[in-house]
């Protein structure tokens, strides 16, 4: 039988870059195969070329057997590839119907839309695999997870039987993804193909067929899917990894960040952080636990001091930090990693020299006076990039021409480069690769063994599970409850629904998996 | 949503991304490419060369000679006018085309200054006329309504000029910081504010020279006039003055730790924020500053160059200010050398006038298009966010793990 979509030898160039070099790729009906790489490692712009949104420089698609030309998307959906983007293709203020019917509408008379038709669509693949839309609800006010099964179903009108999807979970709760899988299981049962692009190895585990490892823009291996997470981590990264992270049990001292009643009222007058208090003594971690928007950003915002509404009590030994400027607060020895790097991390257009001493510019030895001192800056930033490993040309180098990985590293190399009593890291290791990850995790464990009171923020249960010595869960603004670190994932996946400790520890002890999928999600996100 | 929101650049920001990523060849293709379409405008608007287009075909030559003779007379006129006039008596007189050259660029230099910096703070500064406006008139008032011994009064009413261009560029500055007002319509309407305040100010005792039914004001002192160099020529100290400003633009901006929060803030203001630079500090004295380099240039041209007050003491100064930061791609020595270009365009074209009876309105022509080559591109490119190629983000992806 032939497959249903065959890569040989894809070549594709950016100029003197190879980004995929002689790929061949096989997925046969009805199957889900897995990409897995890093960072960088040419996954992308290999699905860019098979959705025509590239032009491979040499080799050839096939599709049933007949070799196929994409010059744009339509040619490609034409010959039944469809692509579920991670950054979602949706217009808003549209409904369900209205999305699915955009760029393919379907008129009768002169020239009027056919909505209901659209509707009956949706309501038919809806059904057809439990998706659960409502083809009126308007996009925006749809969940994540929601949101992205209207993608899957603007493929399917489309005939899709090839659907590309392109780190469909870095987005989505862990039940959310629970649900994803349970979809794609489905799907593959109607003889869909599936490419399910990912970096998280749970999941490939979880649900592939095939595996494809790319790395540096070649094909290394494809590996049974009963090989280990760590082989393949290790063939991703094309060394051995160690998945877990090495750390001693904690030397927890005195209570050095005491947070009391904390309340914060975001710009639309919404309560985002409610009445939230705990601590962080030195010399542990504690991981603040949560689905995406229930108010974990916000409460490390308000202890920088970079929310203006929050009220309560933040003390870091006996000084109140609340009320006061981020930049005093930094004085104080608080060293932060914001969520994201690109936007409140890092200046991309300054050189890496300049970023690593963002916050301590016009500090002695960096400056004298209103000087600054660029020959000591330049100095003092090769010391930091050959201590944090910094892949980068020289410390002249622009921040935004490195990977997010090398970025992470940059803004972690300066806030662990001054004397710190806390460290607030929001989604350290978000978007980052196997490699990168160990390294960020192992200086954080690091700078907890110094004897500095972490507090991590993290949507990854992963994550959680490897560095935490307590774990914070955060549901809607308030504290769910406050669990030891070795909490069982089950436990801590129903708590981010927020189902209390108790409940959830007895809930997860009577079905172990959490495939049924929970719809507690959707309604976090909002 | 909002993150997404947080993470687009605004329309400015990716401006000011795509202008300062070109390179000098665009910028020298740029002003070669305006020349020579203003050597073709020349030429079509020139009668003799109409005369022998009329028979064309029996006589080609004819016309090619008008053509060539036409556009190189208009050129070498300009060039005689902007840098040396060989035709001229002595040495000194030769010089003065080049003299007058540099008495167009003073103010241009202080000005273009007051718009560069703000720019790389990420704020579009439309209202150096307004701070050219209150510097001069502030160092007028010092200049004619006060009596002062000879040094200090120059020194006296140059500071009042930069005070004066500083308060109204700060009140732009700060009121962005304080209520986030997008600073191009409060500078607009500063501008305004500026003008009809100095109009105003001119019908007054205190401004209005006696004797005079004109809204002009008195003489500046002989003590508060900035000395010229030679007969001849209205160049004075004042050039030394915007030099001077030119070199501690370069300073802050490269080497002091306000320059390197302007530029953090400029870049990424979230990025500052969280790195404790107070972004809204920033916008103040970033306008404080820059407005006070424009009042110098204002002092300038009341203490030097005009010698007294009057309505049109700015003329178009305040917005050919941003055509010159703009083509000098906001860095100080750019900005002084677009200035020096402008200049002289400006001084070449009087003569070329006068000599070949070239509309003088064909340098604005060049200039204009000089400006719309070089700001043209990026503009286009950062409203529609069209991709240079070799910056796609696959690439960008695939190179920073290589690299």
């Amino acid at each position: 039988m032939l497959a249903k979509l065959q890569l040989r030898g894809i070549t594709k160039r950016f100029g003197s870059l190879v980004a995929n070099d002689r790929i061949d790729l096989t997925v046969e009906q009805g199957e889900i195969h897995c990409l897995l790489g890093e960072n960088g490692a040419g996954k992308s712009t290999l699905m860019n070329v098979i959705y025509g949104l590239l032009q491979p420089d040499e080799g050839e698609i096939l599709v049933d057997g007949e070799p196929i030309v994409c010059h744009n998307p339509a040619d490609a959906m034409a010959a039944g590839i469809g692509m579920v983007h991670q950054h979602f293709m949706l217009v808003p203020v549209f409904t369900v119907a209205e999305n699915v019917m955009l760029g393919a509408e379907q008129t009768y008379g002169p020239d009027f839309l056919d909505i209901d038709a659209a509707r009956e669509q949706v309501r038919e693949i809806s059904a057809r695999y439990g998706f659960h839309v409502d083809p009126d609800a308007v996009v925006e006010n749809l969940p994540v997870g929601v949101q992205q099964r209207v993608e899957i179903i603007k493929a399917l009108v489309r005939d899709a039987h090839v659907l590309i999807l392109d780190e469909p979970t870095a987005v989505l709760t862990p039940q959310e993804t629970d649900e994803l899988i349970e979809i794609m299981r489905q799907l593959k049962a109607n003889g869909t193909s599936i490419v399910f692009i990912t970096h998280k190895l749970r999941e490939v585990r979880a649900i592939a067929d095939r595996i494809t490892v790319i790395r540096l823009g070649k094909v290394v291996g494809e590996p049974d899917v009963s090989a280990s997470e760590s082989e393949l981590a290790s063939l991703m990264v094309g060394r051995a990894v160690t998945l877990a992270v090495d750390k001693e049990p904690p030397d927890v001292g005195d209570v050095v960040v005491d947070v009391r009643g904390l309340t914060v009222v975001d710009e639309r007058d919404y309560i985002v952080v409610d009445d939230v208090s705990f601590d962080v003594r030195a010399g542990e971690i504690l991981a603040v636990a949560g689905v995406q928007g229930n108010g974990q950003t916000e409460l490390t915002e308000a202890i920088m001091g970079l929310q203006r509404r929050a009220t309560g009590s933040v003390l870091l030994g006996d000084v109140e930090l609340l009320g006061k400027s981020v930049r005093s607060v930094l004085r104080a020895g608080v060293g932060f990693v914001p969520e994201d790097r690109k936007v409140d991390g890092l200046v991309g257009d300054f050189s890496v020299a300049e970023n690593l001493v963002l916050d301590r510019h016009d500090q002695a030895p960096f400056a004298s006076g209103p000087m600054l001192k660029p020959a000591v800056i330049r100095r003092i930033a090769e010391d930091s990039i050959a201590e944090f490993d910094i892949r980068t040309g020289s410390g002249a180098t622009l921040a935004r021409t490195l990977s997010g990985g090398n970025q992470q590293k940059v803004v972690i190399a300066r806030e662990l480069s001054r004397p710190l009593r806390v460290l607030i890291a929001a989604q350290p290791t978000r978007g980052l690769d196997v490699g990168s990850i160990e390294f960020v995790h192992s200086r954080i464990v690091a700078e907890r063994d110094k004897g500095t009171a972490v507090l991590i923020v993290s949507t990854e249960l992963d994550e959680v599970s490897a560095i935490a010595d307590r774990v914070l869960v955060m549901y809607r603004g308030t504290v769910v409850g406050v669990v030891p670190g070795d909490t069982d994932r089950d436990v801590l996946g129903l708590m981010m629904a927020g189902v209390p400790a108790d409940e959830a520890a007895e809930r997860a002890r009577q079905h172990h998996t959490l495939i049924e999928g929970l719809a507690a999600g959707e309604d976090g996100d909002e | 949503m909002s993150e997404n929101a947080s993470n687009e650049l605004t329309v400015g920001q990716r401006f000011f991304r795509e202008l300062t990523t070109g390179g000098t060849a665009l910028t020298l293709l740029s002003i070669l490419l305006a020349m020579l379409i203003g050597a073709v405008l020349i030429v079509v608007s020139d009668p003799d060369v109409q005369g022998t287009a009329a028979y064309f075909f029996s006589r080609p030559t004819d016309t090619l000679l008008a053509i060539w003779e036409s556009a190189s007379s208009a050129y070498s006129a300009m060039f005689a006018g902007a840098i040396i006039d060989f035709d001229a008596a002595s040495v000194g007189d030769a010089l003065i085309p080049l003299a007058d050259t540099l008495t167009y660029a003073t103010p241009l230099i202080g000005a273009g200054l007051a718009v560069a910096l703000a720019f790389r703070a990420g704020l579009l500064n439309i209202g150096a006329q307004g701070q050219i406006l209150i510097g001069a008139t502030l160092a007028g008032l010092v200049g004619f309504g006060m009596d002062l011994p000879a040094v200090v009064h120059i020194g006296f009413a140059v500071l009042a000029g930069f005070i004066g261009g500083a308060i109204w560029g700060g009140i732009a500055g700060f009121i962005k910081a304080k209520t986030g007002a997008h600073e191009v319509i409060v500078t607009i309407m500063l501008n305004h504010i500026a003008a009809l305040l100095l109009a105003y100010l001119l019908t007054t005792q205190l401004f209005r020279r006696e004797g005079q039914a004109a809204p002009i004001s008195p003489f500046v002192a002989d003590s508060a006039a900035l000395p010229r160099f030679f007969d001849g020529s209205r160049l004075h100290l004042g050039l030394f003055v915007v030099l001077l400003a030119a070199v501690y633009s370069w300073w802050l901006l490269s080497r002091s730790t306000m320059g390197f929060r302007f530029k953090a803030v400029g870049h990424n203001p979230h990025a500052a924020t969280t790195a404790g630079i107070s972004v809204g500090r920033s916008y103040t004295a970033v306008m404080f500053i820059g407005g006070g380099l424009a009042g110098i240039a204002g002092a300038s041209q009341v203490l030097g160059t005009e010698s007294y007050l009057s309505t049109s003491i700015a003329g178009e100064l305040g917005f050919d200010a941003i055509t010159v930061a703009l083509l000098g791609r906001s860095s100080p020595i750019g900005t002084v050398a677009a200035s020096l270009l402008f200049g002289a365009l400006r001084a070449g074209a009087v003569t070329m006038q006068a000599q070949t009876g070239t509309p003088i309105d064909i340098v604005l022509v060049v200039q204009s298009l000089i400006v719309l080559f070089i700001a043209a591109p990026p503009l286009v490119r950062a409203v529609f966010r069209i991709k240079v190629r070799a910056a796609s983000p696959m690439a960008a992806e695939v190179g920073g793990k290589t690299a």
